[in-house]
């Protein structure tokens, strides 16, 4: 295969890994306004969480789009 | 004809190539480079951009800094944010995170500020190039190591040797301490490239989308009427949604920023 059609292919694929990130993230809030909605009483003690989960499934994301930049435009 | 949109200043129409990593290009501002004994010291559009978040910033503290009894509206605005990133440190280190109100305001407010104007529409100005400093590792990673440089200090000045109990949980059983040990060690400092790498890849990411986005909306009305119906019209209003969504991953990567700084000092003050 050519070395730059093998470049675009693999940052296409790398793409998939931001699509599974977004139902990481989703997941995150989902289930937090899951538990919130049972208890809102306690649901703000509990933001800071909500968005340090949030920051860890975003991070997975990124790097799948980072890989992606690396191939197209620097590899 | 160039075509200026969301603070982005779009490929010229001509073109039709799409450049989107053009916009992150550092050159000097006064056209050519200014070389001291071998060192390149020209001002930048970074640092151009950094005075200018600088002097928002210090325009925006200044106006709400009075002390004034009953707050003015403006005094209202910064006791917010003020009083948010103190929150946020007494909720995550306790009592004694309020000595770190300055250091983490600090970092919130110029992250925020910085995220922010990037996305401000200046490019409207002919000649004028937006420039988001926190779309470049160099900034973000130097940001991200004097986070943990603090959390280093602190803990090896509070708990000395005794800091390296961060690594071994309580109650982990004997057999486990070594792989436990590396596995947290590698996690601890992991922390400042996953810190830094967030921000400036998030910056990054949306700056590419919204100038992907714009070079549609050029390229169809080239093309023609037709081009402009399919392509450049709703890819002008998928950019308006995505420009709001930038505002507001603006505000969460430094609120994301701040909370994981005040929660790394967690650790550092009170060890588990």
């Amino acid at each position: 295969m050519d070395a730059n059609a093998a470049k675009l292919l693999g940052a296409g694929l790398a793409a998939i890994g931001m699509g599974i990130a977004a139902l990481g993230v989703g997941n995150v809030f989902a289930a937090f306004l899951e538990g919130a909605l049972r208890n809102p009483g306690a649901a703000d003690g509990q933001q800071g969480r909500l968005f340090i989960g949030f920051a860890g499934a975003e991070l997975l994301g990124l790097l799948a789009f980072v890989t992606m930049i690396i191939l197209v435009f620097v590899a | 004809m160039t075509y200026v949109t969301n603070g982005n200043l779009a490929v010229a129409a001509e073109g039709g190539k799409i450049d989107p990593m053009h916009q992150f290009l550092i050159e000097p501002v006064l056209g050519r480079p200014w070389i001291v004994g071998g060192y390149d010291l020209s001002f930048t559009n970074s640092a151009l951009w950094m005075v200018i978040t600088l002097v928002a910033l210090w325009l925006f503290m200044l106006g709400g800094m009075k002390r004034e009894l009953v707050p003015s509206r403006w005094q209202a605005a910064v006791e917010g944010f003020t009083g948010f990133v103190q929150n946020m440190l007494i909720s995550n280190v306790g009592p004694e995170g309020k000595r770190f109100v300055p250091y983490v305001f600090s970092l919130f407010m110029f992250i925020l500020f910085a995220n922010v104007l990037g996305l401000m529409p200046v490019g409207i100005v002919p000649g004028w190039h937006p420039f988001t400093i926190t779309s470049h590792l160099t900034v973000t990673g130097v940001l991200a190591i004097i986070s943990f440089s603090i959390v280093l200090i602190v803990g090896f000045g509070k708990h000395g040797f005794h800091f390296f109990s961060l690594f071994v949980p309580h109650g982990t059983p004997l057999p486990m301490i070594p792989l436990i040990f590396v596995v947290e060690l590698l996690s601890f400092l992991v922390r400042p490239f996953s810190l830094g790498l967030r921000l400036f890849v998030a910056m990054t990411a949306g700056h590419i989308l919204l100038k992907v986005l714009a070079a549609f909306v050029i390229n169809g009305i080239n093309l023609g009427p037709g081009y402009i119906a399919i392509v450049s019209l709703p890819s002008f209003v998928l950019m308006i949604g995505i420009t709001l969504l930038e505002l507001l991953v603006a505000a969460i990567q430094a609120y994301v920023f701040a909370l994981l700084t005040s929660v790394y000092l967690n650790d550092a003050v009170n060890l588990h």
